[in-house]
């Protein structure tokens, strides 16, 4: 397997401009000829089906959801990021790429996040021309907030709402589609294989949720923009029904997975509250622009109520450790010091994993009725779930799985190693490197949807001749199906006693304490012991009642569980061979004497992209190697 | 620290669309005050996995109130008896210990049952192809800040966009009309200054569409407010209405051809 | 399904009638029910006339059949009858595609928002409507009158509050208009699309203001009769 990355040379502000103008164009007549599959329906698909279909290809969208208006972009709360200099602060799009390349802990791939940090700009003027109501100042202009990793506001927002906002103008575009007859949309069907002739991507088979019904369709390429697979961790801030299948299908298929073991573990959300907990609730990281964190000094003063701890013996560590940044440190370095205050004993609530997050400075300085307009839907989102008034008591928040920067590899048109296959958004493994900054993954979807993918689909597509795609009783699509076919009958027919959940939640409990904030050796090997034992107990005591030829949500939810239980070993794998720290991934033997992150630059300034090698086999790990031509190598201080 | 406590459940239970369905009373036992809605049917489920008996389907997601996929009718009320709160993210604590809780679907001709508690809300998503957008491709827009939008435009039209397209409406509406979620889009768009160039055809379009999915009409019985979690007002669909007059007392068919539906 | 397999109505329903469609239905109901509520409150207060005696009240009925050369009183007739036809034209097909819209209903439906008023307008209408015909064939014909005069509608009017069935019916159906009103009002309101914040109690307070003084002058009529007030 050869990792091309494909990037345009010339000077970094160049590439993308110079790009565009060397991929091939699709004759405007030709256009209708070509069909293109977008699995997925979140910012990045339904931006792509959308635009893709605007110029005249004609497109299939799919979703598991019931309506495309409800991929999980929507539970997106913050912001969206641009280099729009709006606040007259400094900001840039070098400064956006530069941050964004330090954010993530010199791991991504300079070209690409240039390309984003060049169209964040055009997003939001896309999304404002759509009807996205962005919060706005007095005078009409957009207003903007700050987030963690930047020292500039350029986050722009819609109340604690943004994804949904950005996703029904995303959704909206594309009905608007739908309606014209140029997007087939089919929800509730859930992707289960790709379908490779030649060892290029010539369509998917899906799962009619509601029936059963398993049907292949075939297309001139197709495009993966699947979201991300953090609820390997079982608990996560991603929706109950988000899953790796589509990309561990195409992994299977011959597309290298990068990065597996890069996963974001958010700062703030709400904490566990007991074992039948079922996901876990982000609380925005803009809270972090007002709110200030804290532990009690001592371990004795943890079971007392907050009110009752005086300001001389509240510890305020992000402000201590990094008063540069302060409360707005990056979400790694955050959520591993809240670790380390609670492994010190310091943590507060009901299970002492939790800090806390006082508002009450910011409460007194502008007001209740400030701070209401600015975070109102999260305070009562808070007060719902855990019953207590953050506007009287500190919130109490722990950090939770919440991103993966890992995803298919893909090169800088967003192809992966599969020709044909595209792979947009979380899915993918781009731009973020070791460690994604806030507001920029809304941007990366976005970006990869509305205005990369328009332009590469179509140097791709140029190079097929239009109607030559496969016949729907291509042997190769039977075998597809047959393939899909074979799995749900084998998931059917365990009969055992336990519960798809039951096995998640062990596979989760493995993640987080072995693969999770913090990682190393030992605990690595145990959990790749550990794995395949539940994995094993998984194929041979699961029950699913029902049947697979009708709506089945046990079935549904055990195929993802049993990608997960892959999924994870992948993850420890990487996690393991990457012998080093860097961003979200924390290998407790690389670290400085203040427990910061060590970076190895000389061994692993590398993407590792991984290749399946069959059933049984060890995956080989492939390098793509980083160079950092315009941001140079150093460690990363937010002191 | 909380009690656990034991509920009875009478959930409706319905193989598919084509099937009757009925009542079936479930036990739910050792619930924790802290548990979500949907946490607590969870285990109500894995029990029945665990016996060999279908789960109860239901429609869920992000389980923060977001998405808009929960959608159930918990007592009478469509997602339950807390004002402004979706089913998941309804607690326990609502409860009480010996408390039976009925269960059903969203109820509409419109919405037709797909299993149990799930339902088909594709006519919303049709009622938004039909007119719900600003038509405007990719790549056409000028800078952002380049029409500046009062305050209050922006806030209005955010108000209404907050709309997750739950359905919840359309359930408490005694004659299951669609107008407070049709209304919130009009809004959405309408506060705006993008959205005047199609503000009367995108009505014309989208009453015509909600009227082809046979949803009721709006008798302002005021249920719909108040089952909406997301605190959409009535006054949406007085303006909708205001607009409708307008786009149809000026109608006049296109002079030239083309258009299409937008 | 997936939403490709249903049509979406597009450019050749955007052209449908007005009246075809649910919220122009809904708007030829609000335009019907205020000239009859414009109507039944103009109606009230020339009946206030009876309070003044028989002279007072013949003579007003004198003038109604009179002006316009004997023309307006027809001129009113056709309004008015148009107005029923189509205020019932539209309530019946409206509450027919209402109840259609949910086949099957809930186990028990808790309401939190309506009222009984909303909730019972189908049928207060419906009790409208007769106690309308037989309004008209008791006072304005006679065909039910057990003594009518043509000449004198003041004796008419007296002497038909003295049958207290005729007295009681007349009640019921005034405290229908009532709950027919105080919704009516204030939705007609909304279905012209009048709402706004600042206004929005006034809405509320105008439509129970209206009602309580058509409603409460109305039935003080019989009662006057049946107390011997009016004689
Ligand atoms: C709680 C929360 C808050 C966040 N807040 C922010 C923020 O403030 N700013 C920010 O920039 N980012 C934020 N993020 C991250 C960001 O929301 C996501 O990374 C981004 O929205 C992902 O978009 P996507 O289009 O790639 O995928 P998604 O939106 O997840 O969409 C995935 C799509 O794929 C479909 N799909 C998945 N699997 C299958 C399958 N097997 N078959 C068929 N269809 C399938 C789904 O139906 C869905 O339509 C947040 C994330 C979370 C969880
Ligand atoms: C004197 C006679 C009547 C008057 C003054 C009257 C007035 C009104 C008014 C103003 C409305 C509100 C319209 C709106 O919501 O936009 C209304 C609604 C309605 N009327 Fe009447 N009406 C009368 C007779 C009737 C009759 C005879 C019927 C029945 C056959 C009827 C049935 C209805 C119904 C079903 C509604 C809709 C319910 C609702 O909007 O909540 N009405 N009426
Ligand atoms: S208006 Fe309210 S109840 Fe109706 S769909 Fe929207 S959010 Fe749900
Ligand atoms: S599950 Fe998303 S709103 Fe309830």
């Amino acid at each position: 397997m050869e990792l091309k990355s494909k990037i345009p040379d010339g000077p970094i502000d160049k590439k993308w401009e110079k790009h565009k103008f060397d991929l091939k164009l699709v004759n405007p007549a030709n256009k209708r000829k070509y069909k293109v599959l977008v699995v997925g329906s979140g910012l990045a698909g339904g931006a792509a089906a959308a635009s893709m279909a605007e110029l005249g290809y004609e497109v299939e969208c799919f979703c598991y959801q019931d309506s495309p208006r409800r991929a999980h972009s929507i539970a997106a709360q913050g912001g969206i990021n641009a280099a729009k200099n709006y606040q007259n602060d400094g900001d840039s799009v070098y400064r956006l790429f530069y941050d964004t390349v330090k954010g993530g802990d010199f791991r991504a791939r300079e070209a690409n996040v240039h390309r984003l940090a060049e169209v964040s700009n055009n997003i939001i003027d896309q999304c404002v021309a759509q009807g996205v109501p962005f919060a706005r100042e007095y005078g009409g202009l957009l207003d903007n907030r700050s987030f963690g990793g930047a020292q500039v506001s350029r986050t722009f927002y819609a109340r604690g709402q943004t994804g949904q906002q950005l996703l029904i103008g995303a959704y909206q575009a594309l009905e608007r589609q739908i309606g014209l007859g140029k997007v087939k949309m089919f929800p509730r069907h859930e992707m289960l294989e790709v379908i490779v002739v030649d060892g290029v991507a010539k369509g998917i088979v899906v799962r009619d949720m509601v029936t059963g019904e398993v049907t292949s369709h075939v297309a001139d390429a197709v495009c993966l923009a699947t979201g991300g697979y953090g609820n390997v961790f079982y608990l996560s801030t991603n929706a109950k029904g988000c899953n790796g299948t589509a990309v561990w299908r195409a992994y299977k298929k011959g597309a290298a997975f990068a990065n597996p073991c890069f996963t974001q573990i958010h700062p703030t959300c709400i904490p566990v509250t007991g074992d039948h907990q079922s996901k876990l609730t982000l609380m925005s990281e803009s809270l972090r622009n007002d709110g200030r964190i804290w532990v009690p000094k001592r371990k004795e003063d943890c079971g007392k109520p907050a009110s009752e701890i005086p300001e001389e013996d509240r510890d305020y560590y992000l402000e201590r450790k990094y008063p540069s940044y302060g409360n707005l440190a990056p979400r790694d370095v955050s959520s591993r010091a809240a670790k380390q205050v609670c492994d010190e004993g310091r943590g507060v609530g009901p299970t002492r994993l939790g800090v806390y997050l006082d508002f009450s400075d910011a409460i007194n300085r502008l007001g209740a009725a400030k701070i209401e307009e600015k975070y109102g839907n999260l305070f009562e989102m808070y007060e719902r779930i855990t019953d207590e008034n953050p506007y009287k008591t500190p919130m109490r928040i722990f950090p939770a799985s919440h991103y993966t920067m890992g995803g298919l590899w893909v090169d800088y048109n967003l192809m992966s190693t599969i020709p044909g296959l595209f792979v947009l958004g979380e899915a993918n493994f781009s731009d973020h490197g070791a460690n994604r900054l806030g507001a920029s993954a809304l941007m990366q979807g976005l970006a990869d949807g509305y205005f990369v993918i328009p332009y590469t689909i179509g140097g791709y597509l140029a190079g097929i001749k239009p109607g030559t795609r496969i016949k729907a009783d291509d042997p190769a699509v039977k075998a597809a199906e047959q393939a899909v076919n074979d799995r749900t009958d084998k998931l059917m027919s365990i009969g055992g006693k336990e519960t798809p959940t039951h096995f998640h939640r062990e596979l989760g409990k493995v993640m987080w304490e072995m693969c999770g904030m913090g990682r190393n050796e030992a605990g690595l090997k145990k959990a790749l012991e550990l794995i395949p034992q539940i994995r094993e107990e998984f194929w041979k005591n699961l029950r699913i009642p029902g049947s697979g030829n009708d709506l089945n949500q046990s079935l549904e939810a055990a195929g993802r569980v049993a990608d997960f239980l892959e999924i994870g070993e992948l993850m420890c794998l990487d996690a393991l061979e990457r012998r080093e720290s860097c961003g979200g991934h924390f290998r407790e033997e690389w670290q400085t004497e203040e427990g910061e992150a060590l970076r190895d630059d000389e061994n692993f300034a590398h993407v590792a992209a991984w290749e399946y090698k069959g059933e049984g086999q060890a995956p080989v790990r492939h390098t793509e190697q980083l160079t950092f031509e315009n941001v140079h190598l150093a460690t990363r201080s937010y002191k | 620290m909380s009690k656990h406590f034991n509920l009875t459940l009478h959930v409706w239970r319905q193989k598919n669309a084509k099937c009757d369905g009925k009542f079936v009373e479930y036990p739910a036992e050792n619930i924790s005050p802290d548990m979500s809605f949907l946490e607590m049917l969870d285990v109500v489920n894995e029990g029945l996995i665990r016996k060999g008996e279908e789960p109860i389907a239901f429609d869920h997601d992000c389980r923060e109130g977001i998405c808009g996929t929960c959608s159930m009718v918990i007592n009478g009320r469509p997602h339950g008896p807390r004002e402004r709160t979706t089913t998941c993210q309804l607690h326990m604590r609502s409860f009480k210990d010996g408390d039976s809780i009925t269960l059903e679907p969203w109820r509409a001709e419109a919405f037709p049952v797909i299993k149990d508690l799930m339902v088909d809300r594709g006519a919303f998503d049709r009622i938004i192809a039909a007119g719900g957008f600003i038509s405007v491709p990719t790549g056409s827009p000028q800078d952002a800040n380049a029409l500046p939008i009062p305050k209050e435009s922006a806030d209005l039209s955010m108000d209404a966009a907050a709309c997750i397209g739950c359905g919840a409406c359309v359930a408490a509406c005694p004659n299951a009309s669609a107008m407070l979620f049709v209304s919130a889009k009009i809004s959405h768009l309408g506060h705006l200054p993008q959205g005047q160039p199609e503000r009367y055809l995108r009505v014309r379009d989208m009453i015509a569409q909600m009227d082809a999915e046979e949803f009721g009409t709006c008798t302002n019985h005021g249920e719909c407010e108040a089952a909406c979690p997301k605190g959409i007002k009535m006054e949406n669909i007085a303006r909708m209405n205001r607009d409708f007059i307008k786009a149809s007392l000026t109608y006049r068919p296109a002079t030239t051809s083309g258009g299409g539906a937008g | 399904m997936s939403v490709a397999e249903q049509s979406i109505a597009g450019a050749e329903a955007r052209g449908h009638g007005f009246l075809a469609s649910s919220v122009g239905r809904k708007v030829v109901m609000a335009a019907t029910g205020v000239i009859l509520f414009g109507f039944v409150t103009v109606h009230m207060l020339g009946n206030l006339t009876s309070y003044m005696g028989a002279e007072a009240m013949n003579h007003y009925a004198q003038f109604l059949r009179t002006m316009v050369h004997g023309m307006g009183i027809w001129v009113f007739r056709a309004v008015l009858l148009t107005a029923v036809g189509l205020h019932i034209w539209a309530a019946t097909t409206l509450t027919l595609d209402n109840m259609a819209a949910r086949p099957v209903g809930y186990r028990n439906q808790q309401n939190v928002a309506s009222t009984w008023a909303s909730r019972t307008m189908r049928w207060s209408g419906v009790i409208l409507a007769a106690f309308i015909i037989y309004h008209l064939l008791h006072l304005t014909t006679g065909t039910v009158h057990p003594n009518f005069d043509h000449a004198n509608p003041y004796a008419n009017f007296v002497n038909g509050f003295k049958v207290p069935a005729a007295a009681g019916f007349y009640i019921v159906a005034q405290l229908c208009l009532g709950l027919h009103m105080w919704h009516g009002v204030w939705s007609c309101t909304q279905s012209f699309g009048l709402a706004h914040p600042r206004y929005n109690s006034l809405r509320r307070n105008f439509a129970t203001g209206l009602t309580v003084l058509v409603v409460g002058v109305n039935i003080s009529y019989p009662i006057a009769v049946l107390t011997g007030f009016i004689h």
